[in-house]
Parts: structure tokens; C-alpha cells; sequence
């Protein structure tokens, strides 16, 4: 009698059944690869179109008087810094206290409602935000001398700081989770008081969280282009710190220019969205990084 | 050990009861004071927004929502073509973002090697990082060119024969179809991480229950792994329609701004949130900038009500992981 003979290879049900794994797998593959072209093919066409443009009167030049070539973009990229640099301030002090309140002081029940309110005003689309800090500070004046009745870099630095507000809020919520629980014991009970223990113990823990948190934020404001549609101008000639005048910005000059039948405006907004994607890209990988970093720090202690 | 490396308690000691009391209620009172101007901050803009559209809500009633005419100089407005491109730009952004997310949540999560785990989730989330603006800048001069000169003729060759596939004799630049594109590129890394994260947080024991078994990957990540998260997918893909619903700047770039709509998607279009970027600055009548913030305002409520619904459906998915940003 012979032994029945075994064969390791799959055939009829389980043949079908790893083919049909293997083609599961195989297009989820591909997807990812999908993703990472289009990210790859994006940074390529904005690379190579970019770079050539770039040179030293792009930085520091005003826009070209019209029929005239060469200018540059100097005035938008004054007007981006100052506008990011209003929404920071507005932002970073209003999102980590609002955070502190959650982790530190707030009943569970509320702080989940401060929480799901932040995430339902991250969804709002920044269009919007636009129009209401139009319709707020734009359109109607507010009672305070140089706000309101026109364009202005703090109209779109506010526009700017809504959408950065729930950014920083829920970064620094769960950054401020993550400090462990004995060091706040270990400060009460030395007799220190809860508001010295969160500004000398819990926030100087947290600060690594807040910086990343705030850095992304700020990556994303500088992108942002819907908000300040409204609130500050589509041109400048003249770099301009005047918070109180509207001021241009790179977004804006890049939607701007993307428009234009001119191609060395064109060029413009090609150069203008390489300055754009490298800083942007620069700071999100950074912060990702040093996100890593304190994580880590913190997870160990714990 | 010797006393000396303990921290001298010289600094706190000077602080007195009373200071304690009032700055523990000082701050209290501070950081609920900002908590409740960011929660109010929400109410804020629906209300600013309903009074900004009041004019126009007055005027057009409910019949904004139908009516299909947009002209300026007669000051009559409709919205209901603008309405229909937002939905058709953004659940055909959703029809391929969708899937194409959810394998790369599963290609992150279960079939990737650790060493490249890492370097292709944070090139997905990279692509969330590019500004719309730059999206919009690429369309119009890379994506657009390409699909006119070869996608769209393909796709209306071979699908043509479905009315939205129809494909005329001119090959056009500006179209939904481009938008549509456009708007996957962009929700694609929201989704995908979403998705990551919800199946990473399915407990192992079970996916290996399902491997121990005999089930092929494949069977464990369709019988395990999808069912036990598959409310959160659910909202992980609400939550890209709500960013594609609200995406104004790049989609007013490629679509052509273009209404009455035309039954094919290989034509210019335009949506709510891009008619917003393109008219607001040139509106002239005061009806007709309270009939753009009532688009404004419809946008609002939409977006609220799946931000709101997906939000919910996403903590319950929370198990206990502290991921994200």
C-alpha cells in the first residue's frame, strides 16, 4: 500500500483563495504608490518650474511695473510674515490655555465638549472664515481705531488665527495628556500650589508638544489662501509692517498669478509656490521630528 | 544621600496662601475664559454668517436650493447647479479617494515592512501639508494638460456612452472631471491616516486568532479587521467629503467656473465653496454678496452636520491609542 501522497502546493479552493490575497495585496501596494507619486510628481513640477525662477530681486524686489519684466514678490513675502506672525499671536496664548483648561482644571464631561467644538471648527471650511471675520471686521467696523470698515493685515491675521486655534488647542491637549500624573503629584506635594504647578512643572514638560503643535499650525496658516481672499489685499506694490493696512501675501500672489495669461507671472507663482512648499514642508518635518523626539522623552517617564 | 541635591525650596516658600488661592482661580478663570471664546467662536460664525445671508434668505426662500439661475445684472440668484457641482466634485472625489484610502490605511498598517512603515506614512501626510493654492497651481498647468490631452479623451471613449462620460470633439482644460482629481489628491492623506490609525488599533490577539485559523490576509483584514471598524472608515471617509465639500482655492483654479451645468463631467463646471474665491470681490449688489454668504451659509451647515456626525463616530473608534495631531 502505497502512502497517500501529500502535496504542499495550494490547488482548486486554496489556490483561488491565496490568488485573491495576492491581488489584495498587491492593490493596496499600489495604492500607497498611487499617494506617493502624486506627492513625488507634485514636488518634481514645482521644483523644476520653481527654482529657475528664483533670484535675488524675486526676494527683494516689488512687482514689475506692467509691460516691464523682472520684479519680484518682496512685498507678499513681507505681507505673509507679518500676517502668520498676527495669527500666532492670536492663536498660540488662546489655544494653550484653552488646552490647560481640558487637562488641568475642566470636569471630563466639558472638557469632551471643548474638544468635539475645536474639531467641528477645524472641519468649517476656511472660505467661511473668511467671509465671518469679513463680515465682522471688514464690512462693520469694530469700536477700536484702524480695525474695521476696510482690508487689513490684522483682519487677515484673525482670519488666519481661527483657523490655527484648533490646531494649537488640541496639539497642546494632547501633549499636556501625556505628562505623567506623578510629576504633578510630586509638585502638590512639595505644598506648591495647582497654578505655579502648571506654569513651572506641566507646561515647561509640554513645552517640546506646544512648539511642535504650534509649527504645524503655522505651516498650515502660510498655505492658507481662502481666508485672506477678503480680509487683506490681492496686490501690493511696497513692502508694507503697517498691521493696519492689507497687505499682500504669497498665496494670494500665486492664485493670483496662476491666473494670468503672462508667463512671467507665471514663473512668479511657480517661484512663489517653491518658496511656499519648501518652508512649508521644512517645518512640518521638523516638527514631526522633534514630535518623536518628546514623545519619547515623555513615554519613558512615564 | 546627601540633602544638598534636593532642590533648594527657597523660591516657593516665599509664596503665600493667598497668592495661591488667587492664582489658582485666576487661572481657572483665564484658560475657561479661552476654552469658552473657542467654543463660542463656533457659534459666532453660524450666526454671523445666517445675519450676513438674511437679505438673500429673505428674498429667495428655500427656492435658492432649486433655482438654477445665477445672473447678476438681474439680480436673480439660484444656487441649485452650484449645489449639484459641489455634490458631484465631491462624492466623485470621494468614489476614488475612498478606496485608494483604505488600502493604504491597510498597506500602512498590516502588509508594509517596518523599515518603509514609517517614510511612506509621512510622505501621505506630506501631501496634507501642500497648500491648496500650490494643488490649484499644479492643476491648472500639469493635471489639467494631461487630462485633456489624454484621460478624458480615454475615458469618453471608452465610457462615452453614459451622458456624464460624454466626451465633445474639443479637448477642454477647465473641467469637473480636473477638479474631481484634484480634490482626491487632496483628501486622499486626511482619509488614508484616519484609516491607518483605526486599524492599527484593532487588538492584535484577533488578527492573529484569524491568521491562526488558517485565514489568508486578505480574509483577516475582511472579516476582522473591516467589521470591527468599520463605522470609523465610515466617518473617516465623511470627514474627507466635509474637506472636498468646503475646498474653495484649487477648485476654482481647474473647474472653469463655468454654469448652467452640463450633464458631462469633461466640462467646466463650478461649485459652491469656488464661486465664493471667484465672485466675492467683483459682487456689486448688496444681493448679490448676501446671496453668496447664503452659499456660504449652506456650505456651513453642511459641513457642520458631517463634521459633527463623523466627529462622534470617530471617538467611540478612540480604543486607546493617542495618536495624530
Amino acid at each position: 500500500m502505497d502512502a497517500p501522497q501529500i502535496s504542499l502546493k495550494a490547488t482548486g479552493r486554496s489556490r483561488r483563495r491565496l490568488f485573491v490575497n495576492r491581488l489584495a495585496e498587491g492593490s493596496a501596494t499600489i495604492a500607497a504608490l498611487i499617494a506617493v507619486s502624486a506627492l513625488v510628481i507634485l514636488l518634481w513640477s514645482v521644483g523644476s518650474r520653481g527654482v529657475g525662477s528664483l533670484n535675488w530681486a524675486f526676494f527683494t524686489k516689488g512687482p514689475a511695473v506692467f509691460g516691464e519684466a523682472g520684479g519680484g514678490v518682496a512685498p507678499a513675502l513681507a505681507g505673509s510674515l507679518l500676517l502668520v506672525a498676527i495669527a500666532t499671536a492670536i492663536a498660540l496664548p488662546f489655544g494653550v490655555l484653552a488646552a490647560i483648561y481640558v487637562s488641568e482644571f475642566a470636569p471630563s464631561r466639558i472638557g469632551e465638549q471643548v474638544r468635539l467644538w475645536l474639531d467641528v471648527l477645524n472641519g468649517f471650511p476656511s472660505i467661511v472664515i473668511g467671509i465671518f471675520v469679513f463680515a465682522l471686521c471688514v464690512k462693520v467696523p469694530l469700536p477700536i481705531v484702524g480695525w474695521g470698515n476696510h482690508q487689513s493685515a490684522i483682519a487677515g491675521g484673525a482670519a488666519l488665527a481661527i483657523i490655527m486655534l484648533p490646531l494649537v488647542g488640541r496639539a497642546t491637549m494632547e501633549v499636556l495628556r501625556l505628562v505623567p500624573n506623578e510629576l504633578r503629584d510630586a509638585s502638590y506635594a512639595l505644598g506648591v500650589s495647582k497654578w505655579q504647578t502648571v506654569i513651572r512643572v506641566v507646561l515647561p514638560t509640554a513645552f517640546g508638544g506646544i512648539l511642535t503643535g504650534t509649527t504645524l499650525a503655522i505651516a498650515r496658516a502660510a498655505g492658507e489662501t481662502a481666508p485672506l481672499l477678503f480680509t487683506t489685499a490681492i496686490a501690493g506694490q511696497v513692502v508694507d509692517w503697517n498691521p493696519t493696512h492689507a497687505v499682500q501675501s504669497i498665496p494670494l500672489m500665486i492664485f493670483q498669478n496662476s491666473e494670468s495669461p503672462d508667463p512671467s507671472l507665471q514663473a512668479q507663482a511657480w517661484a512663489g509656490a517653491f518658496v511656499l512648499i519648501a518652508f512649508v514642508l521644512v517645518t512640518s518635518l521638523t516638527a514631526r521630528f522633534l514630535l518623536d523626539r518628546s514623545r519619547k522623552k515623555l513615554g519613558l517617564n512615564r | 544621600m546627601e540633602a544638598a541635591s534636593v532642590p533648594s525650596s527657597a523660591g516657593l516658600r516665599r509664596t503665600r496662601r493667598r497668592g495661591d488661592r488667587v492664582g489658582d482661580n485666576l487661572l481657572h478663570a483665564l484658560t475657561a475664559l479661552a476654552a469658552l471664546i473657542g467654543v463660542l467662536i463656533v457659534f459666532a460664525i453660524i450666526w454671523r454668517v445666517a445675519d450676513g445671508a438674511w437679505p438673500a434668505i429673505k428674498v429667495f426662500k428655500l427656492h435658492f436650493l432649486v433655482d438654477g439661475v445665477w445672473n447678476a445684472p438681474l439680480n436673480k440668484f439660484g444656487a441649485r447647479d452650484l449645489i449639484i457641482g459641489t455634490v458631484v466634485t465631491s462624492f466623485g472625489a470621494m468614489l476614488l479617494a475612498a478606496p485608494l484610502s483604505i488600502a493604504i490605511g491597510l498597506f500602512l498598517s498590516e502588509l508594509a515592512p517596518p523599515a518603509i512603515r514609517g517614510p511612506v506614512g509621512t510622505l501621505v501626510e506630506l501631501l496634507a501639508a501642500v497648500p491648496s493654492v500650490v494643488v490649484g497651481l499644479w492643476g491648472i498647468f500639469v493635471l489639467a494638460p494631461f487630462d485633456a490631452q489624454h484621460v478624458q479623451p480615454f475615458l469618453g471613449r471608452t465610457l462615452g456612452w453614459i451622458p456624464i462620460f460624454a466626451h465633445g470633439q474639443d479637448k477642454v482644460e477647465s473641467t469637473v472631471f480636473t477638479a474631481i482629481v484634484v480634490l482626491t489628491i487632496m483628501t486622499i492623506p486626511i482619509t488614508s491616516s484616519i484609516c491607518r490609525e483605526l486599524f492599527l488599533g484593532v487588538p492584535n490577539e484577533l488578527e492573529e486568532g484569524a491568521i491562526a485559523l488558517g485565514a489568508t490576509r486578505w480574509e483577516m483584514v475582511k472579516t476582522v479587521i473591516v467589521p470591527s471598524v468599520r463605522g470609523g472608515v465610515v466617518a473617516a471617509v465623511i470627514l474627507g467629503l466635509g474637506r472636498a465639500l468646503g475646498e474653495a482655492i484649487a477648485v476654482t483654479q481647474v473647474i472653469g467656473n463655468f454654469i448652467p451645468l452640463k450633464p458631462s463631467i469633461f466640462e467646466p463646471g463650478d461649485t459652491g465653496a469656488s464661486r465664493l474665491a471667484n465672485q466675492y470681490q467683483g459682487a456689486i449688489s448688496n444681493i448679490q454678496v448676501a446671496s453668496l454668504i447664503y452659499l456660504a451659509f449652506i456650505l456651513l451647515v453642511i459641513t457642520f452636520i458631517t463634521n459633527l456626525a463623523a466627529q462622534r463616530v470617530v471617538k467611540r473608534f478612540e480604543f486607546h491609542r493617542t495618536g495624530g495631531d
